[in-house]
């Protein structure tokens, strides 16, 4: 039984620490990223929390190595092995652009045509043999690929979802030679039809995993010299938990990390609220994370991109990106309307406020200007910008041209992300079949609770939540998520030619597989959940309705009608007339660790809770808010807007008419 | 008004017609509109048919057409034409040359009213497009290459109640039901478009409950002000001047000769005039324009160069499109128009990015591949004892621009639909595909040379089948500009019996008979190059032949780039090919 756990989040600014004692007590920490090595952030947290490496028994790591190596593009060199015809398949897509509008934009592969070798060798859609395999010709490709330098290799046959016979020997013959464990099959990793998708999913594993191994092995070596004597578990996008020695094998899944282990914190907090319908939103410099959590859970999909022309079709949190942050630019446009976004100021140079050359006013910089922002509150600022400073920007971009004072121009900037985002965030709701205005807006990240109430109030949301510790939510994310190993097999078949067994035999073999992967882990678990879904559609359709399944061994008639109520509560249609084909089977085996009591986390610091005042611009007027110490406020307490919560990690604006209550878990719920 | 509330109701206008979008295909249940979003949903002034506001993810080439057809539904009713609209009205409306585009792209509109002192009045136009995958006709799917008359392209509709004070007229759907085929899934379509509007109905309200009429016209009135000053800014950037390009359909279908579009751009003061004379007069087949589709493909190639306009009547306003009357780019009664949508609209737009890309060399690209692509197959399959119809799109190379080398394998201009898995037409039809590949050396060399077109050959395995496509740009490759090369054009092979043919009509053809074994061949286009290719890094072209996108001999005579043994730039021989400019 582990005494102390650490939860450890590397994001692209900090990293934070979430530790929870023997006693259930809570100690945190949040230190700078290192970005070239993250290991020593990871240590300097440790540091920070005031432990060493040998005094904590378990720790669970989220980690954007792999995540910025796609971004930025900083991968191993990968080789393809591939069906002769279809070598071109990872370059060609799906026939897209990068946007609606526009002809221009481009795109590379994450593995160069040099590098994609085709080989004899076919297998038709029902998994028979067209062509054999040449076997020789897969041997003296894979040679050529390793004298070219490639690090990593990807196998990827046509329909070796139907029929994986091929990749394996393929890949038998590639093991043999290659010097490294860095093979993969796409099938093994997912098998599930779509060339493109999988192919890409195969490569992106591929290109971070030689990154992430070695990212992980010098991270254990490192606790290891410092005394440390336990396997890590990392996150994965599913937002659950794999041991660290066999991360690396499905390097992929921890690619959209960060924003799942935020999801799931977030699910977690609401639970024990007893809050089971949310929006999440994290808002951060550039972008805003936004995720569904309805009936407790939060919302899986399988079908998201990292970047364009990079969809990874693992199962993931689906957390959904709207182009809106602190960062974006107000302008004015060639026909005199305000404009916010798209463009950003990022982190360089960032808004004027970061005092790293930026001259465009942002979203950030207006509410310094009015005050929802504490100058001295800024972290990782370069240089002390004045007050004054952005209001001249604001008056000479913004304010002069369109007739309104700077604080004006603030405001309406203020207002104007917050309807484009309130807009975006409908829509992501609205296609999962959800009313926005039924949930609860759960706001956490640096910019989230600045934004948060206003933001609700556009969208029409009647409570805002947010939790104690805002700045931390992803390595408390870490700290509560479980063990979880997904599996997905497409069947492909109209399901009145699908026998009852063949559903019940691969969803055993599922089931033993995860239950494998959970086991290995290691770690303390207290009960074994097993979730399955088919994932199914009409005959004709190409997009895929997730459709729970109550038992492991369905009957036909119990799937079909699980599909059409499934149907029924997204798209408000009945089919009856049409056939039901069940494309894919998945089981998700979660290993439930621990409860963890996130009282422990509100344990609320001693002091005086009221700071005093200070202006803060709303509604076209200077107020004087009340500015209050949101780590000192008292289970119970309750505060009027206009007020300011000010914390280390977050800053909360309650607008004016608004309120808040502090409950039982520390959370702020505020009546928007 | 203030600059806020203006901004905001820009934005809310939007809102609602990008959730029109999004209920419309959410609900649909027909692939064309669920899976590849072929229509759109806008608002429509309630005195001209204006266009006040159109959803973000409508399908591009619907951009300002629709406001031809809610201006005619308003000149009908004024006429006595067409029952006037009360409360809880659908009218459906098909028709091509009364604003539309094909006969598969069916228009619902729904009037909108506000309470006024007099009870009800009409404050605007609710209104919405959506690709139908059948409206009768002579082949399935509405796309006949030989139809020489509307009639044998479907059922026409001119506007009609569909619904009348919120309730389905079952006459008229009737009517509906007995002259398209799989006319019971219609149903859930039909639904869907209505409910799309309703929705739009429902957050307009919710506007004007929160802006109040009187705020809401003001602003719309403004918006409209702004979005021309929007386009009159850009056009000022252009130097004043008059721009030619011509842009050819292969054919028409029925008649083997090429499809002359001239087009000429002139920007005087604010005004950009865009003059097609010289253009083909109206032709037999399917090839043909309505007058709204032209209009949209100016509008479409507009939006391409400027994606970040806003699509509202404003933005057109300074756009002086000369109706194209007597060429086929104005087609009238009873022409065939079923290419005009998918084909004839590309040619368009192209020629409108080849006058454009002279005034704005750094922002314009030289042309795409520009068509659609469609290929059907349909036959039995002996294996399932059903009919089967599949279809195939496929995109092709982009221009090269500025800043870079065009994208391989695009959408067409005109959508934003994916092509299916090579893995899921094997799954549902009897075919194998024996290759879906780059076309190598199909981009034009340039600076930036043009992204390549793609290459498959697909195999009938089992029954006897009829194969039929309509693509373009057969006879010739997408232009290079500013001194790069020309695209490889679409090429369609038959291989039937161990022999091989090509096309007549090279690009569009029907009912051509298949034996198992039988295989179809298709390269699409490749991009127009930009720029000099002489003066192309040749590095890259180094690269370029290493990916084996050209052949060294192609690097030496279109890139002047002499490689060495190893792959390398020999940079002497280099020197020598490329006389005059630095190595």
């Amino acid at each position: 039984m582990a005494r102390r756990i650490a939860g450890i989040d590397v994001g692209g600014t900090f990293t934070d620490l979430v530790m929870q004692e023997a006693d259930g007590s809570i100690r945190i920490a949040k230190v700078p990223t290192t970005a070239v090595n993250q290991a020593g952030g990871v240590l300097a947290a440790i540091e920070a929390a005031g432990t060493t490496p040998a005094g904590i028994d378990l720790i669970v790591h989220g980690t954007t190595a792999t995540t910025n190596a796609v971004l930025e593009r900083k991968l191993a060199k990968v080789g393809l092995i591939t069906t002769a015809g279809f070598r071109d398949v990872l370059e060609l897509g799906r026939r897209t652009r990068p946007r609606a509008y526009g002809m221009t934009g481009s795109f590379e592969p994450l593995v160069p045509r040099e590098w994609r070798r085709e080989v004899p060798g076919r297998m038709d859609a029902r998994g028979g043999v067209v062509t054999p395999l040449d076997e020789t010709a897969v041997e003296r490709e894979v040679r050529a690929l390793l004298a070219a330098g490639c690090e990593a290799l990807v196998i990827h046959f046509l329909h070796a979802y139907a029929n994986p016979a091929h990749e394996l020997r393929a890949g038998e013959i590639a093991r043999a030679i290659w010097p490294n464990g860095y093979v993969t099959l796409g099938h093994a990793l997912l098998s599930e039809f779509r060339e493109y998708e999988r192919g890409t999913t195969a490569s992106v594993n591929a290109a971070v995993q030689p990154v992430l191994d070695r990212y992980i092995r010098h991270l254990q070596d490192r606790l290891s010299e410092a005394g440390h004597r336990r396997d890590l578990l990392v996150m994965n996008g599913n937002g659950g938990t794999v041991p660290a020695r066999a991360v690396a094998a499905e390097a992929a899944k921890t690619v959209m990390s960060g924003p799942a282990s935020g999801v799931m914190a977030a699910a977690a907090t609401l639970a024990q609220s007893g809050v089971v319908n949310a929006i999440t939103c994290d808002m951060g410099g550039t972008s805003t994370d936004v995720a569904l959590i309805a009936g407790g859970a939060p919302e899986v999909s399988a079908e998201l991109s990292i970047a364009y022309g990079l969809p990874i079709h693992l199962p993931m949190v689906d957390v959904r990106t709207v182009g809106a942050g602190g960062g974006s630019i107000a302008w004015i446009d060639r026909g005199g309307m305000l404009r916010v976004g798209p463009e950003s100021a990022g982190s360089m140079p960032g808004p004027i406020c970061y005092g790293r050359g930026g001259t465009r006013p942002t979203v950030t910089d207006a509410n310094l200007l009015l005050g929802r922002l504490d100058p001295d509150a800024l972290l990782a600022t370069a240089r002390r910008v004045s007050v004054e400073e952005i209001r001249e920007a604001f008056a000479r971009e913004i304010g002069d041209p369109l007739g309104m004072t700077p604080e004006q121009a603030a405001e309406a900037v203020i207002r104007l992300a917050n309807v484009l985002m309130a807009g975006a965030i409908r829509m992501v709701s609205l296609s999962r079949g959800h009313d926005p205005r039924d949930f609860a807006l759960f706001a956490f990240g640096g910019a989230g609770p600045l934004h948060a109430v206003a933001l609700a109030r556009e969208i029409g949301i009647p409570e805002v939540f947010i939790p104690f510790r805002p700045g931390l939510t992803n390595a408390l994310g870490c700290l509560v998520a479980d063990l979880r190993q997904d599996v997905v097999n497409t069947l492909n078949h109209g399901l009145d030619d699908i026998a009852a067994e063949e559903i019940a035999d691969v969803l055993a073999a599922q089931e033993a597989r995860g239950r494998a992967g959970v086991e290995a882990g290691g770690a303390e678990v207290e009960r074994i959940e097993v979730h399955r879904v088919a994932e199914m559609q009409f005959r004709g359709q190409t997009h895929l309705i997730r459709v729970p399944l109550a038992s492991a061994t369905p009957s036909r008639a119990e799937v079909q009608a699980a599909f059409e109520a499934a149907y029924f509560a997204r798209f408000q249609v009945r089919l009856p007339e049409i056939r039901a084909v069940l494309v894919n089977l998945a089981t998700s085996v979660v290993g439930r660790r621990l409860p963890f009591d996130l009282r422990a986390l509100a344990a609320g610091e001693a002091g005086k809770a009221r700071l005093g005042s200070r202006p803060l611009y709303a509604d076209g007027a200077w107020h004087e808010a009340t500015v209050w110490r949101r780590e000192a406020l008292a289970e119970g307490t309750e505060v009027s807007g206009p007020a300011i919560l000010q914390q280390a990690d977050a800053t909360i604006v309650l607008e004016p008419g608004s309120s808040a209550t502090v409950d039982a878990l520390g959370n702020l719920r505020v009546r928007s | 008004m203030d600059a806020l509330t203006l901004a905001v109701i820009q934005a809310g206008l939007v809102q609602v017609c990008n959730e029109m979008d999004l209920a419309f295909s959410r609900a649909a249940f027909s692939p064309v509109i669920a899976e590849a979003d072929d229509r759109s949903d806008g608002i429509y002034a309630a005195e001209d048919g204006a266009l006040i506001a159109q959803g973000e993810g409508g399908l591009p080439v619907f951009v300002g057409a629709m406001q031809h057809s809610a201006g005619h539904i308003i000149r009908l009713i004024r006429e006595g034409a067409v029952a006037p609209p009360e409360p809880g009205d659908v009218y459906i409306v098909n028709d091509p040359y009364l604003g539309g585009t094909h006969l598969m792209d069916v228009r619902f509109a729904r009037p909108f009213f506000v309470d006024g002192p007099g009870g009800p009045s009409l404050f605007c136009w609710l209104q919405n497009t959506g690709h139908w995958p059948d409206t009768g006709g002579m082949v399935p799917g509405g796309f006949s290459a030989h139809a020489t008359e509307v009639e044998q392209e479907g059922l026409r509709l001119p506007p009609v109640k569909l619904f009348k004070r919120g309730e389905m007229d079952r006459e008229i759907l009737s009517i509906i039901q007995s002259n398209i085929r799989v006319a019971d899934q219609r149903i859930g379509d039909i639904k869907a478009q209505a409910a799309a509007l309703l929705v739009g109905e429902r957050r307009l309200s919710e506007m004007i409950a929160r802006y109040g009429v009187a705020t809401l016209t003001d602003a719309i009135a403004l918006i409209r002000d702004r979005a021309a000053e929007r386009m009159r800014a850009e056009i000022r950037r252009m130097p004043e001047a008059t721009w030619r390009a011509e842009a050819f359909v292969d054919s028409d279908g029925v008649v083997d000769e090429p499809l002359r579009i001239a087009l000429s751009v002139t920007r005087r003061g604010d005004t950009l005039r865009f003059d097609f004379t010289g253009s083909s007069p109206p032709c037999q087949g399917p090839m043909n324009s309505v007058w709204a589709t032209t209009f949209s493909a100016v509008c479409l190639g507009v939006k391409h160069i400027f994606p970040d306009i806003p699509i509202n009547a404003g933005t057109f306003a300074p756009l002086d499109i000369i109706r194209p009357e007597g060429t086929f780019l104005d087609a009238r009664y009873p022409r065939p128009v079923s290419g005009c949508a998918a084909e004839v609209s590309q040619r368009i737009a192209e020629a409108v990015f080849l006058c454009l890309v002279q005034a704005l060399p750094d922002e314009v690209t030289a042309a795409p591949a520009g068509t659609s692509g469609n290929f059907a197959l349909g036959g039995v399959d002996p294996a399932r004892g059903a009919g089967y119809v599949m279809y195939q799109i496929t995109g092709g190379g982009y221009g090269g621009n500025a800043r870079e080398d065009g994208l391989t394998n695009g959408c067409s201009t005109i959508g934003i639909s994916k092509t299916a898995p090579v893995e899921v037409m094997e799954q549902y039809y009897p075919v194998l595909f024996r290759r879906f590949a780059l076309r190598e050396g199909s981009g034009g060399a340039g600076l930036h040379r043009g992204g390549f077109g793609v290459h498959y050959e697909v195999e009938l395995l089992r029954g006897d089948a009829r194969a039929s496509f309509v693509m373009d740009h057969g006879r010739f490759g997408p232009p290079g500009v500013l001194g790069g090369g020309d695209g490889a054009p679409n090429e369609v092979r038959l291989h039937r019996g161990g022999t091989t043919t090509i096309p007549q009509h090279l690009s569009k053809d029907q009912g051509i008979a298949l034996a198992p074994g039988d295989r179809v061949e298709v390269k699409t286009p490749g991009g127009g190059g930009y720029g000099d290719p002489f003066a192309r890094d040749a590095a890259l072209v180094a690269r370029d032949v290493g990916r084996g996108y050209y052949t060294r001999d192609e690097a030496a005579a279109l890139f002047g780039v002499a490689l060495g043994p190893d792959g390398g730039v020999d940079a002497a021989a280099t020197a020598a090919l490329r006389p005059g400019r630095a190595a």
